[in-house]
């Protein structure tokens, strides 16, 4: 069962990996190396000017309390996309893998929301709750909510939640579907026959076998809300009311691409870097060790 | 087929001797980079293509870029690629940046004169090229696309809420009042909002009241200017909005111009914005309209005084070949021509930029049949330009305005006071300007 190929010199795997080699350090290793030396400089936007400032950009980062502000906006908004795009996904899955008429239609339009750009995703969240213009904010101020995410800090917080999740919930559906799928169904009716009703051979069986589907999720979702929301912030609130949907990836795009501070916004991505790493290996220490594959 | 072949090749011969010679004769292309979408895209386009009809030495080629800050930063990003277009259009926002970096861009006037083109720093109206010039009057880049604020007001309200729609509200005062009688006859959701909230409220409100906005004339003499903001009177107007937000008396609108849709969708009677939304109004509101001066506080001395612009202005990027310098120079001379100005201003809704053009368009009677377009010119030139509203030039200004805006939102949703909202975005702002003022004076 020995599977390893056996080479004569070193030149020929070598030369086999350098197209994988080439390709991350190319566009992996090079401009994170950039961000870093970027990150140590003091900038005009046009270049005209550079000075090595050392750790300077580093400390003025963290003396912002908008900083500080932007890490616990991060934290609250992936935990809540976290966690609801993935339930919602799993309970949506565990419906679909049922015998149902029409299965095949709602899978298709379950996985529909994932082929819609992130930019696009904001706008149309933006026409049902735009607090005046909005076709579901008139009867929810009718029913006397008063909805502003203009102004009030936790609607607008709602408001990207509930976008990102939306979006979100496809991509993990089909991962859970496919799970699914894999459970072997003789250990489900097994169980069925000892007795155990839904409820408990969804949490006994499907939930524990399910857990390295589940476990890449949370890797992947994390890695998406940390990146890939930034579009739908960026149509939906803006960043606003007053830094209250503000995420770290969005304020290293508002400060280094709107406002010009190319030094400043490369420190925070060196931040962002360091806290992604660090995140994901944390998942792979500890919470890998939990998964039963 | 020997003989073929051999007049082939003397055939392509002859092709390749005329594609070499070609050069010599050919145009002079001049790369324009722009923002402007729709009916303006439009308008940018027919300038080009009438300039390149009118002369055969230079080609202008219009480039739509995106939004504003989209095209700065596409135009920033070339410079740095070394291949930044001849012009930019820059959003008044950048006017700062863009001078600070003098060895990215090449001033019009010294462009002008190299150029040996005719121009007269004076027959440009003051309150536009104030704007774009240095301490000492040269002009830096070309005013393109300007506008100032105005009030909007829909005039079906004002009649059904008994107000006199020929005699709108003049002050801040008269205007709240006028608000809660609109909310209470049929706008319960808004009795007025303002778009660009800080444009209008912090920006436009100081120069309209001749209050500093910061020191150093609002920073055209000196990169070390300080923000001023939180003067009494800017926590009073802050004060009065809070207050009124509270009741949806005046209801936040949002940061840039997504609100102003309230206003022709009929929501908001009062709307507080750029006189450029003059083409939206005109298309889109199904009910009697007009515009206004906007307000002031009466108890203040001096005011009104006079507005400063919106709008965007054509940067000449340096680095660039003398003849092609001599086509830009030619450009500029096309567009300032007097009969093409007042067309444009009549067309677009964008003010004139020359005294000529507008007395040219006064003169024919134009304003009497569309006065809206003559509010923005004549709150711009209400007074001779002081310190205090002579314009604003602050580095990192994208920045600051949503600093600003933060801070604001904050006082209207209730979690500071306006006075230490206007506190902090004194102190968040100077931040700003002096991490601008260490990399621009190095």
């Amino acid at each position: 069962m020995d599977k390893r190929a056996i080479f004569s010199g070193k030149a020929l795997p070598y030369m086999l990996l350098l197209p994988q080699l080439a390709i991350t350090i190319i566009f992996f290793y090079w401009p994170a190396s950039q961000a870093v030396w970027q990150s140590f400089l003091l900038e005009d936007a046009f270049g005209l000017s550079r000075e090595f400032v050392g750790f300077e950009n580093y400390r003025t980062l963290f003396q912002q309390r908008e900083y500080y502000d932007a890490m616990v906006n991060t934290a609250v908004f992936s935990s809540l996309v976290a966690f609801f795009s993935l339930s919602i996904a799993l309970l949506l899955a565990t419906q679909a893998d049922k015998n149902i008429r029409g299965a095949h239609g709602f899978k298709t339009l379950l996985i529909w929301p994932y082929a819609v750009a992130p930019a696009v995703a904001g706008v149309l969240w933006i026409f049902m709750f735009h607090p005046s213009l909005g076709t579901l904010a008139g009867p929810m101020r009718v029913m006397g909510f008063d909805w502003n995410p203009l102004l009030d800090g936790g609607d607008a917080l709602a408001l990207v939640v509930m976008s990102a999740t939306w979006k979100q919930v496809s991509y993990n559906f089909l991962f859970f579907l496919a799970g699914l799928q894999a459970i072997p169904r003789s250990v489900l009716e097994a169980a069925a026959i000892d007795g155990a009703g839904p409820l408990r051979r969804f949490w006994t069986i499907t939930f524990p076998l399910l857990s390295p589907t589940t476990f890449f999720l949370v890797v992947v979702t994390i890695v998406y809300v940390f990146f890939e929301t930034f579009g739908i912030i960026d149509a939906v609130t803006g960043g606003g009311p007053s830094g209250s949907t503000t995420t770290m990836v969005y304020k290293v795009y508002s400060d280094g691409r709107l406002g010009g501070d190319l030094g400043g916004s490369a420190a925070q991505s060196v931040v962002l870097m360091v806290i992604v790493i660090a995140l994901t290996a944390i998942q792979f220490r500890y919470v890998e060790r939990r998964v039963q594959y | 087929m020997s003989f073929m072949s051999r007049t082939g090749i003397l055939a392509s011969a002859g092709v390749a001797a005329m594609l070499a010679a070609s050069p010599a004769a050919a145009q002079i292309e001049i790369q324009w980079w722009h923002a402007m979408t729709g009916a303006n895209n439009e308008v940018v386009n027919k300038l080009a293509a009438d300039f390149n009809a009118a002369q055969k030495d230079y080609k202008v080629v219009a480039t739509y870029k995106g939004s504003y800050p989209d095209t700065m930063n596409a135009g920033i990003a070339a410079f740095r690629a070394g291949n930044a277009p001849h012009i930019l259009q820059v959003f008044e926002v950048g006017t700062a940046t863009m001078m600070g970096a003098r060895g990215a861009i090449k001033p019009v006037a010294e462009m002008m004169k190299e150029a040996g083109e005719a121009f007269d720093p004076k027959a440009y109206l003051p309150a536009v090229s104030g704007y774009y010039s240095t301490a000492k009057g040269e002009l830096l880049s070309f005013p393109f696309n300007s506008s100032s604020t105005v009030m909007w007001y829909n005039k079906d309200a004002f009649r059904k809420a008994g107000l006199d729609p020929e005699n709108p509200p003049k002050t801040w005062p008269e205007t709240f009042e006028a608000a809660k009688k609109l909310q209470a006859n049929g706008h319960p959701n808004c009795g007025m909002a303002t778009a660009w909230v800080t444009w209008v409220n912090i920006e436009q409100f100081s120069v309209w009241h001749n209050v500093p906005l910061a020191t150093k004339a609002n920073g055209i003499d000196g990169f070390d200017t300080e923000l001023k903001i939180n003067s009494p009177l800017h926590v009073k107007h802050l004060e009065n909005l809070v207050e009124h937000q509270k009741t949806k008396v005046y209801d936040y609108a949002g940061r840039t111009n997504t609100g102003e849709g309230r206003f022709t969708s009929g929501e908001c009677p009062i709307m507080i914005t750029s006189s450029g939304f003059y083409g939206n109004v005109k298309a889109n509101a199904k009910f009697d309209w007009a515009n206004a001066p906007m307000p002031y506080y009466p108890d203040v001395p001096g005011a009104p005084q006079n507005s400063t612009l919106g709008g965007a202005s054509l940067w000449v990027m340096g680095g660039k070949k003398a003849d092609e310098y001599k086509g830009v120079a030619k450009f500029f001379a096309f567009l300032s021509d007097t009969d093409r100005q007042a067309k444009l201003h009549t067309d677009s809704g964008y003010l004139p930029i020359t005294k000529a053009a507008y007395e040219k368009v006064k003169a024919s009677g134009f304003y009497k049949e569309n006065p809206y377009l003559e509010t923005p010119i004549k709150e711009l030139t209400n007074k001779e330009p002081t310190e205090n509203s002579r314009g604003l030039r602050l580095g990192n200004l994208v920045q600051i305005r949503d600093i600003w805006a933060e801070e604001i939102e904050s006082a209207l949703a209730g979690k500071k006071s306006a006075k230490a909202a206007l506190d902090a975005a004194v102190e968040r702002g100077n931040q700003q300007l002096r991490q601008f003022e260490r990399t621009v004076s190095r």
